[in-house]
């Protein structure tokens, strides 16, 4: 067993780059002439778990912007994720967090 | 044709296709089949029996065939290492996953009276398939459906293009069945998401 001992934050460390440095890759799916908006859909909402506003803000950024980040995380996650997309159809590729 | 459904009290999706569409999605499924078994993504059998089993390890550069390449995109854009890696982990399986959905569409249309070869008019094919499988032939239209627009060249918003090609061009041919496969999936979808 463990007591939570008092610790020493670094001041200049923000929660931001908490969470930047905790997800350090991302999956990101580009745009294609041939997938269906309703499916692309389907898939970010089956796979990841998103609700239907969240998937299709997703699908929307894919189609109009060509590209957008679907889910972050570890290197081996986004592999995983980047897998699944691909069995699926879509379009993935993975790179480091910006 | 009028696509998928859900059927009310079942639950489960159902479809009626014409002898002929369930021929030619058969056919669909069974070239891709064909394609993903086609270029060695598995060790060469010519190579010594030996040195065929020790072999376990997949392909690490991108497939020459343009369809192929669109299956299994390269992962890392900047990293050619890490993508040849990705590939060699992955692509082996993801060949077979879509080769085994492709085959589920075959076995389907099969098992619901669709004969090896169609001689009979007027035959029609009711399927009927649970959650899971119509899941499986949902995925596996979108890699007939990249097939199809990667061979044609489908691009943004070139409808009209298509669409003004002669009807005895062969390619305006491949694009109507593209978009029928398209329009089948499309129902599919609202058919697995609609309310139960």
């Amino acid at each position: 067993m463990s007591a939570a001992s008092p610790v020493e934050v670094e001041p200049t460390t923000t929660p931001d780059e908490i969470t930047f440095l905790s997800k350090p890759w991302v999956t990101i799916v580009w745009n294609d002439p041939v997938n269906l908006m309703s499916y692309v859909t389907y898939v970010f909402q089956k796979y990841f778990g998103y609700d239907k506003r969240k998937a299709e803000k997703l699908m929307m950024e894919v189609h109009e912007d060509g590209k957008s980040v679907v889910s972050s995380g570890t290197r081996e996650e986004m592999e995983r994720d980047v897998q699944a997309m691909h069995e699926y159809g879509l379009w993935a590729t993975m790179d480091r967090s910006e | 044709m009028s696509g998928f459904a859900r059927h009310r009290r079942s639950g489960r999706v159902i479809a009626n296709f014409t002898g002929f569409e369930a021929d030619l999605l058969r056919s669909l499924a069974s070239q891709l089949v064909e394609l993903l078994r086609n270029e060695a993504a598995v060790p060469d059998e010519s190579q010594d029996p030996f040195e065929a089993m020790m072999d376990f390890s997949g392909p690490t550069t991108a497939p020459e065939d343009p369809v192929l390449a669109r299956l299994f995109p390269t992962a890392y854009r900047d990293d050619a290492e890490a993508a040849s890696e990705f590939r060699r982990y992955t692509e082996g399986t993801l060949r077979d996953g879509k080769a085994r959905a492709a085959a589920t569409i075959i076995d389907g249309l099969e098992e619901a009276g669709l004969p090896a070869e169609l001689t009979e008019d007027g035959l029609m094919i009711d399927v009927e398939l649970d959650e899971p499988t119509a899941e499986t032939w949902m995925r596996s239209f979108t890699d007939v459906r990249l097939a199809l627009a990667t061979r044609l060249g489908v691009e943004d918003g070139d409808e009209a293009y298509w669409h003004g090609l002669p009807d005895e061009d062969p390619r305006a041919q491949a694009h109507d069945i593209y978009e029928w496969v398209g329009y089948l999936q499309e129902t599919l979808v609202e058919a697995l998401t609609a309310r139960r």
